[in-house]
């Protein structure tokens, strides 16, 4: 005679959240920074804990004299589906730039420096990456003033702590 | 899926807690909903963002976003994230009875 063993119940598992992510910008032309800052504001407004590291022409992003000239990448960018000869025609970067932040703007996404600030009074935190500040001769003054600190990569892995790093 | 209050009445909500029929929602359940979700007490400054946000629905069908709260609904936005620490615009939303904002901004 075989006899049914009661089968053990499984514990629920609680789904995983995400608690804290550290988010790189490494690029410096309008769609190489906006995907970061779109997950950085989308991290803070489901309550998720938000750093920015911004590193080589990143930097763009938040220094003072080019926050408000970042240009769509027209050369060179596949995802443009032109001939690069014709985005290299003068003006024509300037153009691209002009509608696709027509378009932001129609969907209520804020230009760069604006964005910048939206995201610091947030609650996240706003770094350069010293090497490319050495790089660059820039000095914390050159930035806009929601950045808070020069810091190392080392520094970065250590505010990152226990959470999730994206590199864009 | 309908929940009971401990108003004793029934409301209509989603899986994530969101009220489904704007029209079910009152003050007293504001308080409740706000307490389940970690702000003891509503303040003037939460009742003024609330209120934005389920007028703002109401008006035009969708949810502001949290830049146009910010902007507009006489509280700053660092305030705001004080307000509601685990996200204004989700959280205004479900306290104001109104479905979750669907956009990314």
């Amino acid at each position: 005679m075989t006899e049914l063993l009661e089968q053990p119940i499984p514990a629920p598992i609680a789904p995983q959240t995400i608690d804290k992510v550290s988010i790189v910008i490494s690029k410096g032309s309008l769609e190489g920074i906006y995907p970061g800052l779109i997950m950085a504001n989308g991290a803070r407004m489901e309550g998720i804990e938000a750093d920015l590291f911004f590193t080589f022409f990143g930097l763009d992003a938040i220094r003072r004299d080019r926050q408000e000239r970042i240009k769509v990448a027209t050369v060179g960018n596949p995802g443009m589906h032109m001939p690069t000869l014709v985005g290299a025609l003068p003006g024509f970067s300037a153009l691209a730039t002009k509608l696709m932040q027509r378009q932001m703007e129609k969907l209520d996404i804020p230009p760069i420096p604006e964005f910048v600030e939206l995201i610091a009074d947030s609650g996240a935190g706003l770094y350069a990456c010293r090497a490319s500040v050495e790089m660059f001769g820039l000095t914390l003054a050159d930035f806009v003033p929601q950045v808070s600190d020069v810091i190392s990569v080392g520094e970065f892995y250590a505010l990152a702590g226990g959470g999730q790093i994206i590199f864009t | 899926m309908t929940t009971a209050t401990s108003a004793n009445t029934n409301v209509d909500v989603d899986a994530e807690g969101f009220l489904v029929d704007a029209r079910q929602w009152s003050e007293r359940l504001a308080e409740e909903i706000a307490r389940e979700n970690g702000v003891p007490n509503l303040t003037p400054r939460h009742w003024l963002v609330v209120n934005f946000m389920r007028d703002r629905y109401l008006e035009t069908g969708t949810a502001p976003s949290i830049r146009s709260l910010g902007k507009e609904s006489g509280v700053p936005v660092r305030e705001l994230y004080e307000l509601f620490p685990k996200g204004p615009a989700k959280l205004a939303a479900k306290i104001g009875g109104i479905p979750k904002p669907r956009g990314c901004i």
